[in-house]
């Protein structure tokens, strides 16, 4: 498990803290992160942050779980032990196929959902049992927090960054340790 | 801050919310403690829960021997019962999928709710074929897992096993969907949290959220794909199962319009039944300021919709019968209406075709006490849509010699009630330990829709 200290700024308002953000951006001071209580539009093209490809992903388990339930299906109902059902054509997939489309379609959605769910909490680090590691029991709250790494500025004293920080709408400013890596 | 249209009305009431006073309002609940009227409801679903349960144990042990079914009816209140509650386990994620894809503002107020009651529903559901089997303990045979018996597997032709992944997935990809949506409104319980059982126990079940920017942004795609994902199923499930019924030869089964008809079927049951829910939830946890008028308007306005189009079914179905010249369709259908059975049939045709109509009326659709009482009816109405359109189907077949009625025994009165039963205990649970209210979501429409900010000139206060 790795800790590393950050400073933090607390703002009452998400709009405060967007012009928060662009004023100490403004400055050359690099804000590495963001805590807040709601989903904020836009705030991850403010801090510089990538759109996540985890529909990508969910895209490549969906295409993996179709792939499964052809194999299955044709390996069980085909292959192995073919079914008469009322001399209905069994004899090969194609002929077959519509009889299988339901499964298929379920299966897909079944391993690009929870596929994408496992992606999902490993890529958030939310996994049971694991602690909480928001900066500030306000920030699920009412409260807005941005994260500054001192290495990362090293233009700026620690003194400098604090001033700043203070002086962009924020109701305070803090230093604290938290969780960065837990393996 | 993108402002909202003057015409549309706020979605959250109230001229002082704040995103405190949010988090204030749905963690009430669950920090204070129960009032009477919870206690009083909660005590009579406990009563039919273990009842319910009693009356299942007997009927796994003795066999299904113990309900009312004959050589002729073999199929009666256990598959009613089982399709009246996949129906109603239909409302949670249309609303939460499909309202999310339709950027619908006012889901927020009721989607968690409306998917507790999905999944909850869905359990209830999935309990009737289980216990149909009759040897509960070989349900694995269901699944194609390979076995002792040689090549023998499941017959993936059967839309009973369309059933089997259709349902396994619907109610897997439902809970993975609301726990997802859990989890930060978890967190913000934890971080308020006194006792330190609460503390631990919060902690545990919100996984460690933190809420950083990125987290959120993941969480957002993460809604948006598996709502993608879970609008298909919505439509597909409820297909599924009325093919249970269709791909049969039983004249009154033998339609090709029963997918749509059993989703716009299972819609307006759910609906109706979130509709009874949320009536009493707003009341009873004080929610008025964010289940307002205009949410219990829309959502009877989906039940107007979803009850016409059901109505539409019925009478295509009839016109059917009757054009398709098949002897034994036609007569299945006089026999449903003018039978033995023209009660059900009466009783079914009156609440769910008749009595949504009378939501037209304005006065009458913003009316709490009749918003309730209509939800109640069209439940009971689609109950018997079921058991209209499995028992009148089966009890007159085409040798008159074998023609009979369906009389249930305390066992399937029992075991129906008592799902009711668990239902609620589950329901009435989930309303004192979790979040009724998504609230992360709602803090992210305050500034839009909520009156206490749409009226000031300024984005800040």
């Amino acid at each position: 498990m790795t800790k590393e200290k950050f400073i933090y700024g607390m703002y009452n308002d998400d709009d405060l803290m967007i012009a928060g953000i662009k004023q100490l951006q403004s400055k050359g001071i690099h804000v590495r992160d963001a805590y807040s209580p709601f989903p904020i539009h836009g705030l991850e093209d403010v801090l510089g942050m990538k759109w996540t490809r985890i529909a990508i992903a969910a895209f490549i388990y969906g295409i993996t779980g179709l792939t499964l339930a052809v194999i299955t299906i044709n390996y069980m109902m085909i292959m192995d032990w073919p079914l008469n059902i009322g001399g209905k054509p069994n004899f090969t997939f194609y002929q077959n196929l519509p009889a299988f489309i339901p499964i298929m379609f379920e299966f897909t959605v079944l391993c690009a959902g929870h596929g994408m769910a496992i992606t999902y909490f490993f890529r958030n680090m939310t996994l049971p049992g694991l602690p909480a590691r928001n900066p500030h029991p306000r920030t699920t709250d009412d409260h807005f927090a941005i994260e500054i790494a001192e290495n990362e500025n090293k233009k700026f004293s620690k003194e400098e960054i604090e001033t700043m920080i203070s002086e962009s709408g924020t109701v305070a400013v803090f230093e604290k340790e938290r969780i960065v890596k837990f393996l | 801050m993108v402002k909202e249209a003057e015409v549309r009305d706020p979605l959250i009431l109230g001229k002082d919310v704040t995103y405190h006073s949010i988090t204030e309002d749905v963690c009430a609940p669950i920090e204070g403690k129960a009032g009477k009227l919870w206690w009083g409801l909660f005590s009579v679903a406990i009563v039919l829960a273990i009842w319910g349960t009693g009356m299942i144990l007997y009927t796994i042990g003795r066999g299904i021997g113990v309900w009312g079914l004959n050589n002729t009816v073999d199929w009666a209140w256990d598959i009613t019962n089982f399709v009246w509650w996949v129906g109603i386990g239909h409302a949670g994620t249309l609303i939460s999928a499909v309202l999310l894809l339709f950027r619908q503002k006012w889901r927020m107020a009721i989607n968690r709710s409306a998917e507790a009651m999905t999944i909850f529903a869905v359990i209830m559901a999935a309990l009737f074929p289980g216990i149909h089997m009759g040897r509960i303990w070989l349900a694995y045979f269901v699944f194609p897992v390979p076995n002792q018996f040689g090549s023998l597997w499941v017959n993936f032709n059967s839309p009973l096993l369309w059933d089997v992944f259709a349902i396994s997935t619907y109610f897997s990809v439902s809970f993975v969907f609301w726990y997802i949506g859990l989890i930060p409104d978890f967190a913000t319980i934890r971080d308020r949290a006194k006792g330190p059982m609460a503390k631990k126990m919060y902690s545990l079940l919100s996984f460690g959220w933190t809420g950083n920017a990125m987290a959120w942004v993941r969480f957002e795609e993460v809604s948006l794909v598996l709502a993608g994902l879970a609008t298909p199923l919505v439509f597909s499930v409820h297909s599924i199962v009325s093919m249970d019924f269709a791909t049969s030869v039983i004249p009154g089964w033998h339609t090709t319009i029963f997918p749509p008809y059993f989703v716009a079927g299972a819609v307006f049951s759910g609906f109706a039944m979130v509709q009874t829910l949320l009536l009493v939830v707003r009341k009873v946890l004080h929610f008025e300021h964010y289940i307002t008028i205009q949410h219990i308007e829309l959502m009877n306005r989906i039940i107007t919709i979803t009850g016409s189009i059901v109505g539409v079914a019925y009478l295509s179905e009839l016109f059917i019968s009757w054009y398709s010249g098949v002897e034994y369709e036609g007569y299945a259908f006089l026999n449903r209406a003018t039978g033995p059975y023209w009660w059900s049939y009466a009783i079914m045709m009156s609440a769910n075709v008749i009595s949504p109509q009378l939501f037209w009326f304005k006065k009458l659709r913003t009316s709490l006490v009749f918003s309730f009482f209509l939800s109640i009816i069209v439940n009971i109405g689609m109950w018997f849509e079921r058991f209209v359109i499995i028992v009148t189907s089966l009890h007159r077949d085409y040798i008159p010699s074998n023609w009979s009625m369906f009389h249930p025994t305390f066992v399937d009165i029992g075991v129906y009630l008592g799902t009711i039963g668990i239902f609620f205990v589950l329901f009435l649970g989930f309303t004192r330990v979790f979040p009724v209210l998504a609230l992360n979501e709602l803090k992210s429409i305050l500034k839009s829709s909520g009156e206490s900010y749409r009226d000031k000139d300024t984005g800040h206060h």
